[in-house]
Parts: C-alpha cells; structure tokens; sequence
C-alpha cells in the first residue's frame, strides 16, 4: 500500500534519469544512509564490527568491482584475489614508505596501483572471451600469489613473510593496528564504499556504462555503433581492479591487520567474491551489497542457530555452509540468474500493483 | 550520366547532392571463392540507393565491406572525396556510417531508451572521470542526448516501449529499434541490410514509410539491401543489380526494370 508512484511526476530527463526515480524509494534510500553514518557508528561493538559491518563493507568494494566486470561488461575474472593481493601489499608498501601521509590517500593510490595491473592482465580479453578468458585471470591470480611470496622486497623482507599493518591514522584518528576503536574503522571503510558504490552507479548510468553492456550483450553490434572494444574492456578491467584494490587494502589494513598472502587472498577469495554476484545479481550495485551481505551473514546466522541455539558441532556447522552456498548457487543459476536484485525488482513490481493486480 | 559533383531534383522535388560514397573496383575473395568481382558503384548524397540481387549474390558482402568488416583484396573506397584507408568497424561508425543488420543486433540485456542512448556514443566525449562525478559535465551531456534520442523514439513512435527490456519486444518492433538506434547516431550515410526481412505487409508499409520519412525530414542517405521488388522499386532514387558477385545493372527503378541481364537473373533463362 505504502509503495506508490501516483501522483509522483518526472518532468526533466535529469529526474527522469536519477537512481531513485520514485519517491518511496528515494525515502528509503536516504533512511539507510541516515543509519550507517549517524546511528551505527555510535552504537556498536567490536563484535558487531568485526564479525559483520567491516566484512560486509569491504566485500561490497570488492562485489561491485567484479560486477563491472563480470556483470556489466560481460568478462569473466577468476582473478578478483590476486587484484585485492595486489591492493594489499601496494597499501603496505606506502604505509611503510611514506608513514606520514593519510591513509585515504594510501588507500586510493592502492586502487591505481591495482588499476593498473588490472589493465596489464585485461590485455588478452581483446583475443580470448567466456571460458578461456576465465583461465587467464586465473593465471594472474596464480601469479600475483606467486610473486608476493616469492620476493621479500614485497614484505620489506621480514622474517615470517607475512605483512602486518602499522599504526597508522587519518586526521588524528588510529584507523590501523591494535589500537584502532571500532567506529573508525568503520567509518573509514563506510567512506570508501559509499564513494565506490557512488562512483560505479554514475559510470554504469552514463556512455561508459553503456559501452560496457554493449560489448556485453552484442561485440559485434558494438563496434558497428562506434565502441572501440579494447579501450571499453580495458576500461572495465581498470576500474573493476580499482575497486577490488581498494577493497584488499582495506581487507589488509583495516580489517586484517596481518596477511599471509597464500590464505587471505587465495583462489577461494576470487570464488567467494563471484559467488556474491552471482547470488546477489549480475549487472546490478545492489546486487553486489545483497550478495556481500548475504554471504557475510550465513555463517554468522549458521553459527547463531546451528552451535548456539541447537548446540550442534561447530565443524558440522561449517560444513553445513559449504552445502548450502554450493546449493544455493546453482537454485540461482538455473532459477533466477540475475540474483537476489532480480527477485527485489519482481517484488517492487508487484508491490506497485498491491493489492489490486488486475 | 551525370557528373559527380553535380547534384539534381528528382520528379517528386528532392535534390540529390554531389557522390558521398563511391566503390572502385571492389574485388572480394573468401579462399578460392569470390564473392564480389570488381564492382563499382556511387553513392548521391540524400538519395536511397537500393542494392539489389538473388541469394548469395554478394550484396550484404557488399555492405559488410562498407562498414569495415570485410577489407576488400583489390579496389578502392572513397568517403567524401578522400580515399579510405582500411579500417576497423569501429573507426567506419565514428565516420559517420550507422547500420542495421538482417539478423536483429540489438543489446537484449538493455532497455529500449538505453539501446537507443548507444546511437549517441559516437557523439558523447566527456571522460572517464567526469562520468565518476556525474553531476556537470557528465549529466548535461547526458541530457542533450537523452533529447536527441527521444526526438528519435517520438520519430519513430516508439514512446510507449521505451523503458521495456529489448528481449521483450516483437521482431517487428526490435527492427524498428534497430532503426532507431542507427539513426541516433544522426549518420550521413545508413545501411539498411533487410530491413523488412520476415515483415507482414503492414510492418512492411511502417517500415516503408519510417525509411522515406527518414530520408525526407533528415536528408539522410540511405543504402538499403532488400529482396522485396515491389518495396524496392517504390522507395529507391537508384538501384544496384548484383548477381554471382558482379554487378549486373544500375540505374533508376525504370531502367533497371527493362535491364535484359536483371529480368534472365530473376526470371531465369533459357540455357541451349
């Protein structure tokens, strides 16, 4: 009853055209916002923001930068944890060279560094596409782990091989290292995905966006309409590693504090971060949040229900979850393939129409 | 015959202007198979220009070497009055050259308006990090687009499906956005490869009059492949014969009509 769009006219192409076009939805949109930056950083704990907030967070970064890629601009990346890798130790490097600057700065420049080598490793989608395309960003997430292990000038040759994150802060607040209250890192994190969901909005709403669907849906009707197809792929490869470098700075730095880099940004990094789009909705900014939160949440719900509530073993548990992801997966893949965004879209349809469909 | 740079008044008071497109001597091969044998033919500026044969006669070779796709082994292409170096489809498109295809090109995942929105990438310059902004730059070129595309879909009379999903829509409406999208592009030259290809008479009389109102309210050029006969006659200013690759006949619908070559390659003929 409540969703309605009577009376609610668009009269320029500029209101036609914003995210929100109706009114409820906008409401809604500016209540979320009004949550996470006022309520939220001053009401909760280090559980609420370790186990569920920062992940959350920073997956999203990392969703919404696969999703350019994989969802708008139609290239399959198997690479998304050496790209968060390769954001990781790029924060690290300038942490420790240039300990005096702010940690945005690091942060976004770690996101460059990472374009940049999206680009070097986007290179042969000009040639490959679907499947064998899928195996070369597989190469490069093999690689990246590779060379991050195998020369020490990465870890500043410290003994364990590990990087550690030094306390760093921005604007006089510690947002890094052990004695980092939990609303900065929060708020830090929260920073960095508003502008990365802001930013992917306007470039997939605007010519970019719509070259990248283009070479998408149709690569040869692209060109025939003036899409030059390296520059709109490479594009998407550099801004999608843009953003999942930012997130493996922040995964690193903020949430982290130490990497192996084996462990944390190992092949099953890459799939987790595919499995939120998938789930959450190929194409679609919101799906990229949904699929992050849905999958930040199962097992923090799993482990409430199953070992807290029924008292069943923590492993079985676990496994548990395993079962349900994988299955979950394929219910989507065959029963709705643009996710949990597509079954909201349905739902806001019939909303409109409730209670009176006919 | 008249001179290239010399333009006329066809009988129903529209001017054709001066060769924009001129194909010298356009020789074709797939391997050993030949599939255009020295062909040369013009393009007049504002006029329809139909491209005409049996199947497999080489003409959508013919429009697929126009717009980039095939280079063709011998011969020359010539743009407005410069010779065109051989290039990449996309490089013909910012050229000005917008088509359709016989088998619908659309971009299915997008909606009607954003399929016709990518008619205009050829004219939205604004960069990567203006778009990040959007608002600015970025939003104001996208408006004053958004009007070019929307006189388009108003032309058109498409108004009503412009925020419906492509894959949605009935062959005979994703020609006409095909059409739409082409246009967008404001081309001075469109290729129209079938454009009534699997119509019913009615599609075919829309389209008809959609491809004339074209030609007459924008002074677009327009070359069209179409098996039609009876469509092609109506609309065209001047009509291309191919057959077995080569060039068969050229002239107006009349002259064309009465070619002995064009009435054995359609009728048949009797071999001794």
């Amino acid at each position: 009853m409540f969703y309605r769009e009577a009376g609610d006219f668009n009269t320029t192409y500029a209101e036609d055209q914003q995210t929100f076009p109706i009114k409820f939805d906008r409401y809604r949109y500016y209540l979320v916002l009004f949550i996470a930056i006022v309520v939220v950083p001053f009401t909760v704990n280090d559980y609420w923001v370790n186990s569920i907030f920062m992940p959350f967070l920073i997956y999203a970064i990392a969703a919404i930068g696969l999703n350019i890629l994989v969802g708008y601009c139609g290239q399959v990346s198997l690479g998304t944890g050496g790209f968060m890798a390769v954001g990781a130790y790029a924060c690290y490097k300038l942490m420790t060279a240039f300990p005096e600057v702010s940690m945005f700065i690091h942060v976004l420049l770690a996101g460059g560094i990472t374009a940049m080598v999206g680009v070097l490793f986007g290179l042969p989608s000009l040639r490959i596409k679907g499947f064998y395309l899928a195996v070369a960003t597989l190469a490069a997430q093999f690689f990246l782990v590779w060379l991050f292990n195998r020369f020490p000038w990465f870890y500043n040759y410290s003994a364990s091989g590990q990087i550690s994150a030094p306390e760093r802060d921005t604007f006089g607040i510690t947002i890094t290292g052990p004695n980092t209250e939990a609303w900065a890192a929060y708020a830090f994190c929260l920073v960095f995905t508003i502008f990365s969901a802001y930013v992917a909005r306007n470039l997939t709403r605007g010519s970019v966006g719509r070259k990248w669907m283009a070479i998408r849906d149709m690569d040869i009707a692209a060109e025939i309409i003036g899409v030059n197809p390296l520059r709109a792929k490479l594009t998407a490869f550099a801004v999608s590693s843009f953003f999942i470098g930012i997130s493996g700075a922040l995964f690193f730095s903020i949430y982290l504090g130490a990497v192996e880099v084996g462990e944390a940004f190992g092949i099953q990094k890459s799939f987790l971060v595919l499995f939120m789009i998938i789930i959450g909705g190929l194409g679609s900014i919101f799906g990229s949040f949904a699929g992050a939160a849905f999958l930040v949440l199962l097992p923090v719900a799993l482990k409430v229900v199953g070992v807290d509530i029924l008292g069943w073993p923590t492993d079985i548990v676990a496994h548990l979850q395993l079962v349900i992801v994988g299955l979950l997966i394929i219910v989507f893949l065959i029963a709705e393939p643009h996710g949990i965004a597509q079954l909201w879209r349905v739902a806001k349809e019939r909303l409109r129409l409730w209670p009176f469909p006919h | 015959m008249k001179d290239q740079a010399d333009s006329y008044v066809t009988e129903d008071g529209r001017t054709i202007g001066p060769v924009v497109m001129e194909m010298k001597n356009i020789t074709l091969r797939f391997g050993g198979v030949e599939a255009i044998k020295d062909i040369s033919f013009d393009i007049r500026e504002g006029e329809i220009r139909a491209i005409i044969g049996p199947n497999g006669a080489g003409k959508s070779s013919m429009l697929n070497v126009i717009s980039g796709f095939y280079v063709p082994q011998e011969g020359e292409v010539w743009y407005k009055g410069a010779r065109r170096p051989s290039m990449k489809p996309f490089e013909v498109a910012q050229q000005g050259i917008a088509r359709t295809f016989q088998n619908i090109a659309l971009f299915e995942g997008m909606s009607v308006l954003d399929n016709v929105m990518t008619g205009r990438l050829t004219h939205m310059k604004t960069g990567i990090f203006s778009q990040a902004l959007w608002k600015g730059a970025a939003e104001r070129e996208e408006i004053a687009n958004r009007e070019v595309a929307e006189r388009i879909i108003d032309f058109l009379e498409i108004q009503a499906i412009r925020k419906t999903p492509v894959s949605r829509l009935p062959y005979g409406l994703k020609k006409r956005v095909e059409l739409a999208r082409a246009l967008a592009a404001e081309p001075s030259l469109l290729l129209l490869d079938e454009p009534m290809a699997g119509m019913n008479v009615e599609e075919k009389e829309d389209m008809s009059r959609f491809i004339l109102d074209v030609n007459d309210e924008f002074g677009t050029t327009i070359a069209l492949i179409e098996h039609d006969m009876g469509v092609v006659m109506d609309l065209s200013d001047r009509v291309v014969v191919m057959d077995y690759g080569k060039k068969i006949g050229d002239g107006t619908p009349q002259e064309v009509r009465n070619n002995k070559e064009v009435i054995d390659a359609y009728l048949g003929v009797a071999h001794e």
